[in-house]
Parts: structure tokens; C-alpha cells; sequence
């Protein structure tokens, strides 16, 4: 999960009433650019290799060599990656907005509710930073407190970034595993907190005070507003998550280069139970986006970290934050707080433990 | 002319109050620009995604940072 400030990777770009000019000003060339992208992303493996050991005249095998290349190679990958997952991401999400989801989801009690909330949440733009207005703007206008919870869950662990970089790096294996799983957590945590009836653990202000419902903005018309408004909320996104991914990706090739494969899978493989909840609790209160972590589980993954271990720590780092902890304070009381943090890490422990018995 | 940038203090509400700025002496106009900050008066303006912009108690957008040209547009 992202919140502060600086590293808010779920920008929300909400449509807006852009004037449009001409199709090929206002991105038409990105249709062009598009073999250059390939060509470039098909070249990294052969461009990074001679950078290392040739420029550098690092040896091959050798471990700050073979870390040097991962870098090398990682970094500018996973960067092109994300800029092309986030642009078309950004693109589909001019159709979506908020206050949509937010009307789907009005008075619609029971666990469909609950499932609903949480698919929505994956498409749904979403930025921790507007947890608070949203979450009031859901519970006001008759949303049920757990179907509101299963979105709060879902959108920032289960989001559409964090799904594309796990298919292209991963497969769509863990990729659907991670999707099915994350809705599962969210589906769950909302319904129990539903059932459990804790309207009145919200904070009282939430209710009382004044509150005027969001008609949303004007939506963009034709091809090239859209175009134009995922180009900049493409920038804004990838200007403010690049260098959280590339220092995840240092971190990873340091792993990568210097971490012995015994040493992790010891600490971080199926044969230690405790390692899924200790990734659980390191993870909950870290801070990152999942851009930022996908890269360092990729190198746990490859030396030999369990499946589960991995899932659950990226869904702990992704899903829940300090920041947004801070945040919703705001508006939950501590009781009702505790027990969304503790329903949620519950959960994500499970599906760690599950994987690795499974897997 | 009152601008309003709501927003409780992210990144993305500071680029909007320095795009509107920015926009506002672009034009010309005599304006004023206020944050707010407060959720109680961001929820009350019917915003639900921030940053909000509001101009003259006109909810402007909401959700994105809009360029200093569309901020013109709105200004106008």
C-alpha cells in the first residue's frame, strides 16, 4: 500500500473534460512508439550482460558481476514494464470511477455485497490518500460497513499494477493466485466485519456532520481525451513509484548477488512454519508499493523462499501500512480499528500457510 | 477569484496547488488560493477523491491533477 505522500502508486485519474486536439499530438505517436518499446525490452537481457562484463569488465559468476547485470537488467525491465501495465491500466480506468463502484455497492447488504466490493476494488483507481473522503463517501450514502471493508482491503493489495507485473514476471499462475486469494481476504475480512455489527465503533463525525454526496467529474469524450489523460496520469505515477522500484531492485540484486540460496530458503522456506507469520509481521507495518516489492519477492521466489511465504508477505507489504493505519484512525475507533487489522493479517497468515502445505 | 485545493497533505495535492497557482498568474486574474486540509470540509464539498479543486464554490475535478491549461480552462 502506498499513502504518503511520496510514493502513491494508485493515482486515481478520475475523468475530466479535456479539450481535444489532434488524435497524433495527443498520443497518437505512442501507437509508434510502441515496436521501440518492444525492440528495447527484447534487447535488455544482451545490453545489460555487456554493460556488466564488458564495460565494467566484472567477471561473470562472479558476485558483485552477476548482482551489477541484475541491476542492469532489472531495473530498466521492470521500469519499461511498469510504464506500459500502468499506461493501459490508466487508460481502462477513464471507463471507472469511484462514485460508480460506490453505487453499485449502496444498500446492497449480505455477502454479495461483500464479493462484489471486493472485485470492484481491483479495477476501481484508488489512492490511500483518499481512504477517509472515501470511506465516508461509501458508509453516507448507505454502502454497508463490511461490503465498504472488503474495498478498503481489496483496492490497494489487489490492484491492477500489482496483477500485471506478477503476470509478466511471474506467469498467470501467481498472478491468478495472488487475484483469487487477495479477493478472497477481502471478501472475507468485510464480511466478518460486517456480521460482527460494528457501525457504532465508527468514529461519531463520520455520521453527523454535513455531507454532500460526489457526482464524480465530467467524463472525457473520444479516444484521445482518454488517451491523453492516462498519458499524464502514466507520468505522474511512474515520476513518483521509479525510484521505490529501482531501490527494490537493488535490494534485490543484492539478495541476488550476495545472499546465499541455503540462507533464505532456512529462514524463508516451507520447512519453518514461523516463517509466514514473521514475513506477516515484518510486512504489515513496511511501506511500499507493490511496484516496489514485486522485484525483491521475485529474488525470495528464486532462492528458494516458499510460495506462501512470498504471497503473504508481498499481501501484508501491499494490503495494509502504518500510514493508512494513521489514517483511518481518523474515522475508525480503536476497537474497530484492531479488529480490521487483525481480520486482515489473519487472513493473509492463512493464505501463506495454506500455499506452503499445498505447494 | 477563490481557489480551493482540497486535500489532506499528499504529493499530489501540492502539484495541484502549484499547477493552479501557476495557471492563475498565467491569466492574470486576482485570485486566492486556500488549502483545505480538514476531512470534515473536504467531505462536505462533496468530494470523495482527492485532490479536489474548487473555484468560486464550483467543484472543478477531483481524483487527478488536472494541467495548468485545463486549471486555465476552469478558470476562465
Amino acid at each position: 500500500m502506498t499513502g504518503d505522500a511520496n510514493s502513491c502508486a494508485c493515482s486515481a485519474p478520475a475523468p475530466a473534460p479535456i479539450p481535444g486536439p489532434g488524435f497524433w499530438k495527443s498520443g497518437g505517436w505512442l501507437l509508434a512508439a510502441l515496436p521501440a518499446w518492444f525492440l528495447l525490452y527484447f534487447a535488455l537481457k544482451p545490453l545489460a550482460d555487456w554493460l556488466a562484463f564488458r564495460v565494467f569488465g566484472l567477471l561473470p559468476g562472479s558476485r558483485l558481476g552477476e548482482a551489477v547485470a541484475f541491476f542492469a537488467y532489472d531495473g530498466p525491465k521492470v521500469l519499461l514494464l511498469l510504464g506500459l501495465v500502468v499506461l493501459g491500466v490508466s487508460f481502462i480506468q477513464t471507463f471507472i470511477s469511484p462514485e460508480r463502484t460506490r453505487d453499485l455497492l449502496a444498500q446492497r447488504t449480505g455477502a454479495w455485497g461483500n464479493l462484489l466490493a471486493a472485485l470492484l476494488g481491483i479495477a476501481t483507481p484508488f489512492c490511500s490518500c483518499s481512504a477517509v473522503p472515501l470511506f465516508i463517501g461509501f458508509v453516507r450514502v448507505g454502502v454497508p460497513l463490511g461490503a465498504t471493508f472488503s474495498f478498503l482491503v481489496s483496492a490497494p493489495m489487489v490492484n491492477e499494477v500489482a496483477l500485471f507485473l506478477l503476470l509478466s514476471l511471474f506467469g498467470w499462475r501467481i498472478a491468478l493466485l495472488y487475484a483469487v486469494t487477495g479477493v478472497v481476504i477481502a471478501f472475507l475480512s468485510g464480511w466478518i466485519i460486517g456480521k460482527l455489527r460494528m457501525e457504532r465503533h465508527l468514529e461519531p463525525w463520520v455520521m453527523d456532520i454535513p455531507f454532500t454526496a460526489s457526482i464524480g467529474s465530467e467524463a472525457p469524450v473520444g479516444f484521445a481525451a482518454r488517451l491523453e489523460l492516462a498519458i499524464q496520469a502514466t507520468k505522474d505515477i511512474v515520476l513518483k513509484v521509479w525510484l521505490y522500484v529501482l531501490a527494490g531492485i537493488a535490494v534485490g540484486a543484492f539478495l541476488h548477488g550476495y545472499v546465499p540460496a541455503e540462507l533464505l530458503a532456512r529462514f524463508m522456506g516451507k520447512s519453518s512454519w514461523w516463517s509466514v507469520p514473521l514475513a506477516v509481521l515484518i510486512g504489515v507495518p513496511l511501506y511500499s508499493s507493490a511496484a516496489g516489492i514485486i522485484p525483491i519477492v521475485q529474488v525470495l521466489l528464486a532462492k528458494g523462499a516458499a510460495l506462501g511465504t512470498a504471497l503473504a508477505f508481498m499481501m501484508a507489504v501491499a494490503g495494509l501500512s502504518l500510514p493508512e493505519t494513521v489514517i483511518l484512525r481518523k474515522v475508525l475507533r480503536p476497537t474497530l480499528l484492531v479488529t480490521f487489522l487483525g481480520v486482515v493479517t489473519l487472513g493473509i497468515v492463512l493464505v501463506g500457510f495454506l500455499f506452503n502445505v499445498l505447494m | 477569484m477563490l481557489i480551493e485545493v482540497l486535500g489532506s497533505g499528499c504529493s499530489k495535492c501540492k502539484l495541484l496547488a502549484e499547477r493552479a497557482e501557476e495557471a492563475a498568474k498565467g491569466l492574470g486574474v486576482e485570485f486566492a488560493l486556500v488549502k483545505v486540509t480538514e476531512y470534515p470540509d473536504i467531505v462536505a464539498r462533496g468530494v470523495m477523491t482527492t485532490p479536489g479543486l474548487v473555484v468560486d464554490g464550483v467543484l472543478k475535478s477531483q481524483g487527478h491533477v488536472p494541467t495548468v491549461a485545463a486549471i486555465q480552462a476552469f478558470l476562465r
